[in-house]
């Protein structure tokens, strides 16, 4: 029994210690600067145990009953620590109030654990063998943890079924209090209940952890979260480290602050540098305003009608003052016009013409995209386009997907447009490519913009070259009845991912 | 799948804490009453309203058609009567908030290059867009399928199409191979009179006995004499063979199954073999552009009850369900574009034909409000439960092209097979509301076990006589030279004439119905009166 008691001493100490890992590790995954999480965390969480070692004093009755209580309740506020945080961090908006609340809970109930159990254990040994052989086995158990947290637990169990399990334990060590004592205790059938309802509920969160995981799906993302909101079309989710803002939509990078005047200049300029005098605009997704602010560089364009499907994107990159200073207020020009509607269904129903159309949809990964690359589609654009006009299309990497990039330009030309493919680097893209679609021969007509940081006439004409590795092949044409152009695509960038 | 396990915790909540609230709906069908009031025989007599060149009776895809080719001839003084509130046969629809929806027929295959009027229909309400260069039709993309254009759910999860693929032993691959050649075998072969073996529409067919002799038989028989008893390959066949005749193999002949597969040869420039033409409200969108062509001649709520047919003219009786006034018509032409056994009880002195089957079905739309992402983006077309009574459900709102917010629609097929057939019919009628409700549900809780908590309404339709069955016999036997003669001035127009229900069937016999009348009352045009031809 005293081997028991004894061995219990190692496991609220490893617990203990995971607790605190836990919420260390988590703090630096989700607000960055491991240096700073780390110690203040270990800072509040010793400092909390202090105020609990304190408060033990304040126990004088029924001092297995308390300790089996704690033990539930470290079990369970310990166990689904990690689970919360993750949960918590995209909705709240003062995330550190509550890590370190939470923090200040778990380190307030480890430090009651062993002050009670000394006081438990103390008519069972002499006093210099109780202080030894518990702290012993408390460092011990500190031991273990640290070494099983980033060797085993994180790699092989992950870090919030770690959280559950070791809550689980804890709430094991209390069921075997209650086994031992048994005798000493009153409502033990209480007891048990709770412990048992304590156990599934932590055997429940491991079990489903993975889809907590996938719910919270923070750990996708190596920096820290500024912003995540679900809508009803996509996820969206910018990150921030080191001044590199990053916008994702359903995981998918659309763009990272350190390069994406590269893709923007490349994706916008050609095609207005090949039309006369552009007045009225169209941009086809693009809600983050940034082909708006290059389209904007021009004075002849008098117009910019931007239509994007998800209101919350266009909503968010008009309003947060980090996005709006990256689009240069783009969303809030008096020349532009949001609408938010499906790309498709508005250009079939509007009936005005563009001198520029700039198509900045994500790469044609489903159905629901791929339509938007279809000869039905384009067949619309070719009658809204002015006769001098210009359309410039995203077109996925022509390097990794060399099929879907020439299948758009084969579906282009099939609906009677002349195509111009290009391609540029960017470095957190890679390989980039392009394509401006025209009624006539396209040719650049007029200077680029002066204050322009990558696309140049003598920049551009070298992306009009197309290495053997990414040259044209034969490929299928996009049509809504086949959407080759997904099944081109998924194999291409699955090939490449692996 | 992520339906199944996302289904499982929810229902398992469910099952917890609430009792599941009643499903509403409604149930619809051709209305019952009417068909007995129709059978008693008691209507006011009826006032004389004048006379028509053409009465055509019936406002399905047979009855429209023969307007439509009437009306293309610039000739207009013909009425048609319809005895439902709305027109389109099989081919009618429904709608609600979330979307329009099918309550029969919802597709239309790619014609073959003999089925003529399907093509030229096609051309002019611009779903075929003109031709290529090898003459392939191009066909309006919008109307073509999109993909994913089936699934079937076998052994716990979705494969793509409806041919079973998972757990196939080699000797069940085999099979189908077997399968697919003899039917490769008959696509291509030609009677000794030069005809295709197997075409659309089925007059066209050669009449070669080697063939014919197909007709004699069930699709079962043809099968165990070919040795082809893989349960995988019987259960496609039964679906085909349900899908199409509303029947297993047991009762469709050899021939009629045959035709199923080895009839269909039609492409398209930008449309393969296995295309088809469909639109959220089905074949309804046909209906509805034939119906806006011939409008004003359509008078619906109209219950013909009785023609009297003299050798140079028919005296149409028909009631009026609105004002409960009977009236008559006196028409040089008859169309009669309802089925052969509605024949047979208005019009008197037609000569009694040995009739023919009908398969009752019933049809659910089942409305749907929004539903997980994943679950919308993953659903087919047409989706198929493998072993299921049923023939799983289509999705309504598959052709839309922006991103559904919204609930949607899936219209669930359900022929009643058991070959007795007046007891499958009263079981159609008997089951309640609820009883269907159930049985559809655990039918779909089987794929997706979450279903329940997003259905809003299912409502139900009841095809009494839903589709003929083309028993063996039926199609080539003695009576269907009968079935096509015209008897003195009535014309029959309806695919009950083939033996098989399909669009093509229906709409050749109305149009060749209406040209005949169009060439006698050419030869003899001076004689008559009231309307004229464009040249």
């Amino acid at each position: 029994m005293q081997f028991l008691l004894l061995a219990s001493a190692f496991v609220v100490a490893t617990c203990g210690l995971i607790y605190e890992l836990i919420a260390g590790t988590l703090a630096s995954y989700l607000l960055g600067d491991s240096v700073t999480q780390f110690s203040t965390i270990i800072g509040v969480y010793l400092f909390s145990m202090g105020i609990g070692a304190y408060l033990s004093r304040f126990f004088n009755r029924n001092l297995i009953r308390v300790f089996i209580q704690v033990e539930f309740l470290i079990g369970i506020i310990g166990g689904s620590l990690g689970a919360v945080l993750f949960l918590l961090f995209p909705w709240i908006e003062h995330f550190r109030v509550a890590l370190y609340a939470l923090v200040s809970i778990v380190g307030i109930f480890v430090g009651l654990e062993i002050p009670l159990l000394l006081r438990i254990l103390q008519d069972r040994f002499e006093f210099k063998e109780l202080v030894s052989k518990v702290l012993t086995f408390d460092y011990i158990g500190a031991l273990v943890a640290s070494l099983l947290f980033p060797l085993v637990l994180v790699p092989q169990i992950g870090l919030i079924r770690t959280g559950f399990l070791f809550g689980a334990f804890n709430v094991f060590v209390a069921l075997l209090s209650l086994y031992i004592f048994k005798k000493e205790l009153k409502w033990v059938v209480s007891l048990k209940v709770t412990g048992f309802f304590c156990l599934t509920a932590l055997i429940a969160g491991f079990f489903l952890s993975e889809k907590i995981t996938s719910y919270a799906e923070q750990s996708q993302y190596p920096s820290r979260i500024i912003y995540s909101k679900s809508t009803p079309y996509q996820r969206i989710v910018v990150t921030e480290n080191h001044q590199d803002y990053r916008l994702f939509l359903n995981s998918n990078l659309q763009f990272s602050s350190k390069d994406e005047y590269r893709y923007h200049e490349a994706l916008v300029h050609p095609a207005v540098s090949g039309v006369k005098s552009p007045c009225h605009a169209l941009v086809l997704g693009g809600g983050d305003g940034m082909a708006v602010r290059e389209l904007l560089k021009w004075e002849s364009i008098e117009k910019i009608t931007l239509v994007d499907l998800d209101p919350e994107m266009t909503q968010l990159f008009s309003s947060k003052n980090i996005l709006r200073e990256l689009n240069q207020n783009a969303l809030l020009s008096p020349k532009l016009q949001i609408i938010n509607a499906d790309a498709f269904t508005w250009l079939k129903s509007n009936q005005s013409s563009f001198d520029i159309v700039v198509l900045d949809f994500p790469d044609p990964s489903n159905y629901s995209l791929s339509k938007l690359f279809t000869t039905s589609f384009f067949k619309i654009l070719y009658e809204r386009l002015t006769p001098g006009g210009a359309i410039a299309i995203q077109c996925t990497s022509p390097l990794v997907a060399r099929k879907s990039f020439w299948c758009i330009d084969a579906t282009l030309k099939s609906v009677g447009f002349m195509t111009t493919p290009y391609h540029a680097y960017v470095p957190s893209f890679g390989e980039w490519g392009f394509i401006i679609a025209s009624h006539q021969p396209f040719q650049i007509v007029k200077p680029f913009c002066p204050n322009l940081r990558f696309v140049s006439e003598k920049s551009f004409a070298s992306m009009l070259q197309f290495p053997d590795d990414m040259s044209s092949i034969p490929v299928k044409i996009n049509t809504l009845n086949n959407h080759c152009l997904v099944q081109y695509f998924e194999s291409e960038w699955s090939e490449y991912s692996h | 799948m992520k339906l199944g396990a996302a289904g499982m915790a929810s229902s398992a909540w469910g099952g917890c804490f609430s009792s599941p609230k009643p499903i509403p709906g409604k149930i619809l069908g051709a209305s019952v009453k009417v068909g007995h009031l129709l059978r008693s025989g008691s209507f006011p007599i009826p006032e004389e309203i004048g006379e028509k060149s053409v009465v055509i009776v019936g406002g399905g895809i047979a009855g429209l058609s023969a307007g439509w080719k009437l009306q293309k001839a610039g000739f207009t003084d013909f009425t048609l009567l319809e005895l439902e509130n709305e027109v389109g046969g099989n081919s009618q629809s429904g709608g609600n908030d979330y979307s329009a929806y099918p309550w029969g027929a919802h597709y239309l295959p790619i014609p073959n290059p003999e089925s003529a009027y399907v093509r030229e229909l096609l051309e002019d309400l611009h779903l075929i867009e003109g031709y290529d260069s090898n003459h392939l039709p191009i066909y309006d993309e919008y109307s073509l399928c999109h993909p994913p254009q089936d699934r079937l759910f076998i052994h716990g999860r979705w494969q793509d199409g409806i041919e079973p693929k998972s757990s196939l032993s080699a000797e069940d691959k085999l099979q189908f191979e077997r399968f697919w050649k003899i039917v490769d075998r008959f696509k291509k072969a030609k009677g000794s009179d030069g005809k295709r073996a197997f075409a659309i529409p089925l007059v066209l067919s050669s009449r070669d006995q080697r063939f014919l002799a197909l007709d004699k038989m069930s699709a079962a028989q043809f099968l165990s004499a070919e040795q082809l008893n893989s349960k995988y390959l019987i259960w496609y066949l039964n679906y085909c063979c349900k899908d199409d005749y509303g029947a297993t193999i047991e009762t469709v002949s050899a021939w009629a199954a045959i035709h199923y597969f080895a009839s269909r040869i039609g492409v398209g420039a930008n449309a393969g073999p296995q295309s088809v033409l469909t639109w959220p409200e089905g074949n309804g969108h046909l209906v509805e552009a034939l119906r806006a062509k011939i409008s004003p001649h359509i008078h619906t709520g109209s219950l013909v009850y009785s023609i009297d047919s003299q050798p140079d003219f028919s005296h149409v009786d028909f009631f009026d369900l609105a004002t409960q006034r009977s009236f008559r018509i006196r028409a040089q032409n008859v169309i009669f574009a309802a089925p052969r056994f509605i024949a047979q009880q208005t019009i008197p002195k037609l000569p009694r034909i040995q009739g023919g089957k009908y398969s009752p079905w019933m049809i659910a739309n089942i409305t749907l409000k929004q539903l997980p992402a994943e679950i919308m983006d993953s659903f087919s077309w047409d989706n198929v439960i493998y072993e299921s009574e049923s023939l799983g459900y289509v999705v309504a709102t598959h052709q839309r092209l922006d991103r559904l917010l919204r609930g949607t629609v899936l219209t669930y097929y359900c022929p009643l097979v058991d070959p007795d057939i007046s007891k499958s019919r009263k079981m159609l009628l008997e089951r309640t509301h609820e009883e269907w409700v159930d049985l559809i549900l655990k039918d779909l809780q089987r794929p997706h076990p979450s279903i329940r908590q997003y259905i809003e309404n299912i409502d139900l339709w009841r095809w009494g006589h839903g589709m003929i069955i083309p028993t063996p016999g039926y199609i080539w036997g003695e009576t269907q030279q009968d079935r096509l003669r015209t008897f003195q001035k009535i014309h029959f127009a309806h695919s009950d004439m083939s033996g098989i229900s399909i669009f093509e069937e229906a709409q050749y016999h109305g149009v060749q119905a209406a040209e005949s009348i169009l060439r006698n009352l050419k030869t003899t045009h001076h004689t008559q009166n009231a309307y004229e031809f464009p040249i």
